[in-house]
């Protein structure tokens, strides 16, 4: 028999309520910086894995093999305990007052996203004509400038199912955060969970969060496609 | 203002570019013609280097293209490439694409870029298409704008590799229009091309290849009335069909 009533009340309204939306709104921040920087760091890894100089490829091979064949949750560990020993202390001051648990994790999931990104960036770029390069740097364009210019741009509007995949899978991801003390969604829907033992309705919430915030950037990515990017108008 | 010296080129153990001595004047137009698979297009990349050279000297505009300060971005910069696939960039804007490179490599102001490149626009006969995109015009308007592209950086010598060849016939001749146009602006061109009435009408002079050897050069008159190697012979005798001469 079931023998549990369901109370949504409490998590619409008052403490648990409150709870849970700033569990959200670190979430979303959590996520939006992490993406942001993933996708940049993504680019530049991309671009120096095609680099010219075999050291520079060299370093960005190692790179991605390393941090896409470790798990997320050894990195997040990794940033929290193991960086604090190697970071100058003034950093680690900085840190401190500034929330070294929300960083740690950003860090990581910027990192390890990154590797993915970089990764789906470059068989963008590696789809695109190699006339184009061609076009470009019979135009007096550098290799970077062109990649910049006329490659990357290409390159990242072929990419975007695979990116938005990458950001969606990092939104996810952000609920690791919570092992290090992160006070995101999960961490908060644990929280009222544990205070109140309604655990259904705190984590259907939390499910709700991660739902609405796959659809939302699944949307906007798309949107900047269309109206930013605006490619290959074919008639 | 090109100058190849004893220029050899070789592909792993292909000999693409067999000591090709070649000299071209400033406001000449060169015709290269050939059968495919001559080093056509060898030849006319390595100008611009898009292609190096594995041996001989090869002076571009009063640069030698080995010498390690010569800046090729900024040599190519001053050379406009048009290709056979026009190469258009397909994510930006037919003006975009025309003020591109004046915007970022000459800092060009935008309003001014945009200026100039309208005047190009209009004389390539396609103002109205400023801000199609290159998959929506045809190939006879997207190299016509690919050539806008190129004149957009002012530069010093124009190279062409068979700009007509990937174009339905009624396009070729749009086409040609706009090079023979440029041709009498005094431009300093390069053109292997397989269409005769352009060379004849146009060029100064025409060099034949044939398996990476330059076999002929001769003034157009010359080489259509006296072709002088057998090749050359065979070569226009197969163009002669399509052509009235
Ligand atoms: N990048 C390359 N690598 C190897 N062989 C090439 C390359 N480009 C051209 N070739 C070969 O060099 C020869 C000359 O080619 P090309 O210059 O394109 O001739 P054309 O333009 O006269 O048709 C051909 O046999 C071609 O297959
Ligand atoms: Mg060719």
């Amino acid at each position: 028999m079931l023998t549990y009533t369901f109370d949504w009340s409490i998590i619409t309204s008052g403490k648990y309520f409150e709870w849970l939306l700033s569990g959200l709104i670190v979430t979303l921040k959590l996520s939006a910086l992490s993406i942001v920087l993933a996708f940049i760091l993504g680019l530049l890894i991309a671009v120096m894995r095609m680099s010219h100089n075999r050291v520079v490829r060299w370093i960005a091979h190692a790179y991605l093999e390393f941090f896409r064949n470790t798990p997320l949750l050894v990195q997040i560990f990794f940033w929290y305990f193991g960086s604090y020993k190697i970071l100058p202390s003034v950093v680690n001051d900085w840190l401190n007052t500034n929330g070294f648990e929300f960083a740690a994790a950003a860090t990581a999931l910027t990192i390890y996203t990154s590797a993915f990104i970089a990764e789906d960036i470059r068989s963008g770029v590696l789809s695109i004509p190699k006339e184009q390069m061609e076009a470009a740097r019979s135009a007096g364009f550098s290799y970077l400038r062109s990649m910049q210019y006329i490659i990357l741009p290409q390159a990242v509007r072929i990419t975007i199912p695979p990116l938005i995949n990458q950001f969606l899978n990092l939104a996810k991801n952000s609920s690791l955060a919570m092992t290090i003390g992160v006070m995101e969604m999960t961490y908060q829907a644990r929280q009222v969970e544990s205070y109140t033992f309604k655990g259904f309705e705190a984590f259907t919430a939390a499910t709700m969060v991660y739902l609405v915030l796959s659809i939302v950037i699944t949307v906007l990515v798309n949107m900047y496609n269309e109206k930013v990017l605006n490619l290959h108008k074919a008639a | 203002m090109i100058t190849f010296s004893g220029v050899h080129k070789w592909f792993k153990s292909l000999h693409v570019l067999n000591d090709i001595n070649l000299h071209v004047l400033p406001g000449e137009v060169l015709v290269v013609c050939g059968p495919s698979g001559s080093g056509k297009s060898t030849l006319i990349r390595t100008v611009n280097q898009l292609e190096p050279i594995s041996s001989g000297t090869l002076i571009v505009d009063g640069k030698d293209l080995a010498d390690k300060n010569t800046d090729i971005n900024k040599l190519r910069a001053e050379v406009g490439f048009v290709f056979q696939q026009f190469n258009l960039y397909p994510h930006l804007s037919v003006i975009s694409n025309i003020t591109l490179a004046p915007i970022k490599i000459r800092s060009t102001p935008k309003a001014e870029a945009e200026e100039q490149a309208m005047q190009l626009l209009t004389r390539v006969g396609l103002a109205e298409k400023r801000d199609a995109y290159p998959l929506q015009l045809s190939g006879g308007q997207q190299q016509r704008v690919a050539i806008a592209r190129a004149l957009a950086m002012k530069p010093r010598i124009m190279l062409f590799d068979e700009p007509t060849s990937a174009l339905d016939p009624e396009m070729i001749g749009e086409v040609l229009a706009v090079m023979k146009d440029l041709a009498l602006t005094g431009m300093t061109m390069v053109v292997v091309t397989h269409e005769m009435g352009f060379a004849r009408e146009v060029a100064h002079r025409v060099a034949f290849m044939a398996e990476g050897i330059i076999l002929e050069e001769a003034t157009p008159e010359e080489f259509f009335l006296r072709p002088q190697h057998p090749r050359a012979q065979q070569f226009l005798r197969q163009l002669l069909t399509p052509m009235q001469m």
